[in-house]
């Protein structure tokens, strides 16, 4: 969508969404695209096909998910700079989340914010050597603690991010 | 990475740190590239932390692929055309 001369472009967030074998991934994804859009930020989702199909059944109506993509053709378009968000958001419970993550920090030069979960979650957390801002709590299949961590956070990050 | 299904690989390290590809790079290849992460590697892009090294060894290249689910994998495969683009990289 094409601003009008002297209306702010809507800024978009991709939500860059993990594995989906941890069940608190697609709740905690769609209530991070709720606080983003009261926050005026779109939420873009990329995911394979499981996890965006996760959020597809949730939200059928989108009134949280936005556009959804391929997580490879997401990473593509970032990299050869067809794509460009104003944040970007990764999920991860295990090392190839923060590959993902890594990748997007490299290919977006933004901080990433990386949310970190499941049952090894402080080894995840410890394994991140590039700069990021970390949301990370020890849920699995109850997403209370991480919850609580978004709603203390989130204005935050998207104003000084 | 849709298109690695068909591509002949060899599987070298399952569930590989970043650091343990480069090592292995480093030490068994006879030749080695530095790519960023988002670098196009056989059509589509490489996932993974800095700096990123692809091994060439003649016609083979090795490489580190990583699935959301599955976790990274240094793989093998030989592909004369990728190999021949990758080490014209180091000569710019």
């Amino acid at each position: 969508m094409v601003p009008i001369a002297g209306q702010k472009k809507e800024k978009e967030a991709v939500l860059v969404l993990g594995c989906p074998q941890v069940p608190v991934q697609s709740a905690i994804a769609l209530y991070l695209m709720h606080g983003l859009r009261r926050l005026g930020v779109t939420p873009v989702v990329a995911g394979n096909p499981a996890a965006r199909m996760l959020i597809d059944v949730s939200d059928p109506l989108h009134h949280y998910a936005g556009e959804m993509v391929d997580l490879d053709t997401c990473i593509a378009d970032m990299a050869a700079g067809r794509r460009v968000f104003d944040y970007c958001i990764v999920f991860a419970h295990n090392d190839a989340g923060v590959s993902y993550a890594a990748t997007v920090q490299s290919i977006s030069g933004k901080k990433v914010i990386l949310v970190i979960y499941g049952e090894n979650f402080k080894e995840i957390a410890d394994s991140v050597d590039f700069p990021c801002e970390k949301i990370a709590a020890k849920a699995v299949h109850n997403p209370a603690p991480l919850k609580k961590k978004i709603d203390e956070v989130l204005p935050w990050l998207v104003s000084n991010l | 990475m849709a298109c690695i299904e068909s591509l002949k690989y060899e599987i070298l390290i399952k569930n590989a740190s970043f650091s343990e590809c480069r090592d292995y790079i480093r030490k068994n290849c006879r030749e080695y590239v530095t790519v960023d992460p988002g670098f196009p590697l056989f059509e589509k892009p490489v996932i993974g932390v800095p700096p990123v090294l692809i091994g060439l060894d003649g016609d083979t290249v090795t490489f580190p692929y990583t699935k959301p689910c599955y976790g990274t994998f240094l793989l093998r495969t030989e592909n004369p055309d990728e190999a021949s683009r990758l080490r014209s990289l180091r000569k710019k």
